[in-house]
């Protein structure tokens, strides 16, 4: 497997590069929907919320920059993709709309705010399978004829996508507890730690058994992971995983804050490594390359233009917006 | 088995319902947005606690529109892809990086600045905060201008080629696509009307509360700033709304041909009708009621210039003749009632009544959704009156529709109407009960409830620490900050 340096690549790397700040940044904010019922009504659940209601909005927007810039730079492939999994991306967008809305609703009416923080849970929870879901429908292959999506509207639907649906909850939720790990202090903390204990363990479980599973659903895929000369680039993965897995446990089981988060992140980014290996060159397995789906070299100078110039600048304020942020939030006291 | 055509319809009831919703919220946030700089602006200048405290009362308000908007928007942009994928791989090479650098450029701006704008006054100081809500309003404005470029480029492409596999390409110079010759018009028709929508909400709030105490000087304050967005902008309005109709009679004339209800061609001046029926069997205008040449007059500018009508336009290129003209004939409508408020209100303040005309009050009451129904009625004459083409005259809205069959469209539309309904409504209902509750000295912000019980306004009242009028008395600049 060879990359040769275009444009396309580096626009393959620029999505990839989007889907996983997204799945980083909006994944802690699910995951703490997804947890959201096994914290206590009242101050537990209320500075959890606190802890991410400044920040939502900007992680969410990171998934319009995937979307968009799927559109923009691979349109066949978006083309392709959402009506391949059009039940899922529905639920997931109506997802979205109930726990978006739950941040403002569940201040403004106490008297139904049981009901607006069990719509943030479910709403979390179908984006959060609907995403998985998506991403499994995606490596388990799409049928395309011509330019079009030519399967039936229920193909997204199998074992393996259940998986990776559950591998992605899981893992949601790990970025959220160990963000609370992080956020939070005394009793909550104790209980956040317990609980990204159970959502670790989950996540290593599942994320092997989606990756065995991938090695059996396609001949390439295999042969990729387990001949020479490519398994000398795969090998690293899994075994940084294994030490990643490791050091997260014993984070856990001690006093730390913010290292669990980070692990978790670097698993995350393990396991988009993984992902990206397995998918390379392939934008839609198995038919469509990013090269078939690309936009002209036109369209995709004009954009790298403006990645280039204002991609620094966000990350620059979405910083400084954390940084505003920063420490426990019980301590900042919003008065 | 349903065939293709019901799909095609159920495609386009869902883009246009979700649309519509989610423009609801721009036309408010984009005003609002602005409203609140100028608020947090002029407080900054002359420290008045009176622009805080309506700072923070349309603050409230502002959060709960905006996180409808970003939960409506972000459906919208996955809309293109689910529902229109064949548009979306035509199309995408030359709309698709217009709506990223929407996304680099505006919506992070937007969201970054947000939490501060929400929730950052204690941490960030007051400059600081006030440049994150211009950073906020500039963003909104931002977003308008790329995907007004968009939706513009789609009614006058320009500035591509096409491409061997039927994509649009585009061609040397993008600012030909981005400054497409509708966009200029669309931009600044659409953003004043979302300043003048905002105007109506707030001034139609004032009146609410002066109705029920005009010394309130809050209530004063708002009625007053909105009337005379009202007197100044709305007049601007309609000028606009003239330059773009001369513009669209220019680039796609049997849309003008339906707003008008020309069904025949007039050779030497055409009346301009008032009212009328579109009998769209028959092609003609039932009961119609005009007024002779003055069609002409406006359009050309000369009493007896021809104008073609939809008899010279082939059955199939024609577009829904009743929708356009009955939503054009709203809108214009509700322009002139707005300037009609205006300039009694201009009248008002020289007799010095403006705060005690509680026939003005109500009006303006009355008056308070009618920019959400305008903005509306607009997009439905601009966007069904360039039928049946979605990219005009090269693809057709029939052909850009994604391979779905029927069940899979209507059952997903199903769950939009549902969910829209519950959810925004609910919404809707918070910001009215919000806007129901008068605006008080030392009006409590956005909270994040901490321990204990929530403080956030619209539920327990704002406590009412701070004695007296705080309208009077300038603080200093390290006091009074404090949101509680
Ligand atoms: C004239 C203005 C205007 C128009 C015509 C549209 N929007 Fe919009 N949109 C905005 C003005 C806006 C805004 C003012 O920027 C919003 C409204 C409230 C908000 O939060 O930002 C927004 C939010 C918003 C978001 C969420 C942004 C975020 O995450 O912060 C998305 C993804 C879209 N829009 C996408 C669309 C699409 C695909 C449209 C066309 C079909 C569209 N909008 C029409
Ligand atoms: C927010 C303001 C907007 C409103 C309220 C609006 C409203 C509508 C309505 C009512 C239709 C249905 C027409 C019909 O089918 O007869 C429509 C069609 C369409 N609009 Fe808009 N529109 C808006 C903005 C946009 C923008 C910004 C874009 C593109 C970026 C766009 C793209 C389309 C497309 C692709 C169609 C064709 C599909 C269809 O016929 O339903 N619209 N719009
Ligand atoms: C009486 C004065 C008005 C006139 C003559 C007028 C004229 C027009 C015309 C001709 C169009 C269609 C553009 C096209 O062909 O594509 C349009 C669209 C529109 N109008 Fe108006 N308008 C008036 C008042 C208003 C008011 C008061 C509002 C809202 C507060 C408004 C909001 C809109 C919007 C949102 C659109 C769709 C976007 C666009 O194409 O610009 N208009 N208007």
């Amino acid at each position: 497997m060879n990359v040769n340096v275009d444009l396309t690549t580096v626009w393959a790397f620029i999505i990839a590069f989007a889907v996983f700040a997204y799945v980083v940044m909006d994944g802690f904010d699910l995951g703490i929907g997804i947890l959201f019922p096994a914290f206590e009504a009242g101050p537990e659940r209320d500075r959890a919320m606190n802890s991410i209601a400044p920040v939502w909005d900007g992680n969410e927007t990171w998934l319009v920059l995937g979307g968009g810039g799927l559109f923009a730079a691979f349109p066949l492939a978006y083309a392709v993709i959402l009506p391949a999994t059009y039940p899922l991306v529905i639920a997931m967008l109506l997802g979205l709309v109930f726990r978006g809305v739950a941040f403002e609703y569940r201040w403004r009416d106490p008297s139904h705010r049981r009901f607006w923080d069990a719509a943030f849970t479910g709403g979390s929870l179908v984006a959060a399978l609907a995403q998985g879901m998506t991403l499994g429908a995606l490596l388990q292959g799409v049928d395309v004829t011509g330019r079009a999506y030519s399967g039936s509207w229920f193909d997204w639907l199998t074992p393996y996508t259940l998986l990776t649906g559950f591998g992605t909850v899981a893992g949601y939720a790990l970025l959220g507890a160990t963000w609370l790990v992080w956020k939070m202090e005394g009793p909550e903390q104790e209980h956040a730690r317990r609980l990204a204990k159970v959502a670790a363990w989950a996540t290593v479980l599942l994320m092997g058994v989606v990756s065995l599973y991938n090695l059996l659903l396609n001949a390439e895929y295999a042969d990729r992971w387990l001949t020479a000369p490519e398994i000398y680039l795969a090998a690293p993965v899994p075994i940084v995983t294994a030490v990643l897995v490791i050091a997260l446990l014993r984070a856990l089981s001690r006093e730390r804050h913010s290292k669990p988060f980070w692990l978790s992140i670097s698993l995350f980014l393990m396991g988009m490594a993984g992902l990206g290996f397995t998918m390379w060159p392939y934008v839609v397995p198995p038919g469509i390359t990013i090269w078939d789906a690309a936009a002209p070299e036109r369209s995709q100078i004009f954009m790298l233009v403006g990645v280039a110039i204002t991609m620094p600048l966000i990350l620059i304020y979405t910083g400084w917006a954390y940084w505003v942020f920063r420490g426990k939030t019980s301590d900042e006291g919003y008065h | 088995m349903f065939d293709t055509a019901d799909a095609l319809v159920l495609a386009r009831i869902q883009f246009a319902f979700t649309v519509s919703f989610h423009f609801i919220f721009p036309a408010f946030s984009i005003g609002l947005a602005s409203y609140l700089a100028v608020l947090e602006g002029l407080w900054l200048k002359t420290g008045r606690q009176l622009y805080h405290d309506l700072f923070k009362y349309w603050l409230k308000i502002f959060a709960i529109a905006f996180a409808m908007g970003v939960v409506s928007g972000i459906v919208m942009s996955y809309q293109f892809g689910t529902n229109w994928s064949v548009f979306s791989d035509r199309a995408g090479p030359v709309v698709g990086p217009l709506m990223a650098y929407e996304v680099l450029t505006a919506f992070f701006l937007e969201a970054g600045f947000l939490g501060v704008m929400l929730f950052g006054m204690e941490k960030v100081g007051r400059r600081l905060h006030f440049a994150a809500t211009l950073m906020v309003a500039v963003g909104t404005f931002i977003s308008a201008f790329w995907i007004l470029s968009v939706n513009s480029w789609m009614h006058t492409p320009a500035g591509f080629e096409m491409g061997a596999n039927g994509q649009f390409l585009p061609g040397d110079s993008w600012l030909a696509i981005i400054f497409n010759p509708s966009f200029p018009y669309r931009l600044v028709h659409t953003v004043t009307a979302a300043y003048l929508t905002t105007a109506f909400v707030v001034g139609g709030v004032g009146a609410w509360h002066l109705l029920r105490d005009r010394a309130n000087p809050h209530a004063r304050k708002m009625f007053s700033m909105a009337m005379w967005m009202a007197a100044l902008v709305a007049p601007v309005q309609i000028f606009l709304g003239d330059a773009q109709g001369l513009n669209t009679l220019e680039h796609q004339p049997q849309k003008v041909m339906a707003m008008e209800g020309h069904y025949e061609s007039h050779p030497d001046g055409a009346p301009l009708y008032l009212f009328g029926i579109p009998n769209e069997k028959e092609q003609r205008l039932d009961y119609a009621v005009g007024i002779p040449k003055v069609s002409s007059l406006i359009l050309e500018h000369s009493l007896d210039a021809p104008l073609a009508g939809l008899d010279t336009i082939p059955d199939d290129e024609q577009p829904p003749v009743s929708i356009v003209f009955w939503s054009f004939r709203v809108m214009v409508g509700i322009g002139f009632a707005m300037l009609g408020i205006g300039v009694w209100s201009l009248l008002a303040r020289w007799r010095g009544r403006l705060y005690d005309w509680p026939l003005l009050h109500r009006f303006a009451v009355v008056m308070a959704p009618s920019g959400f129904a305008a903005v509306i009625a607009g997009w439905i004459t601009t966007e069904v009156g360039r039928q049946p083409y979605v990219i005009y005259g090269l693809m057709r809205t029939a052909d850009a529709a994604s391979p779905l069959d029927a069940p899979a469209v209507g059952s997903s539309l199903l769950a939009f109407i549902v969910v829209y309904f519950a959810v925004f409504g609910v919404g809707v209902w918070y910001i009215m009960r919000l806007m129901s509750k008068s605006p008080q000295p030392g009006e409590v912000g956005v909270k994040r409830g901490d321990k204990g019980p929530i403080r956030t306004a619209g539920f327990t009242p704002g406590p009412t620490q701070n004695p007296g009028d705080g309208e009077k008395l300038p603080r200093g600049p390290h006091e009074a900050s404090r949101e509680r």
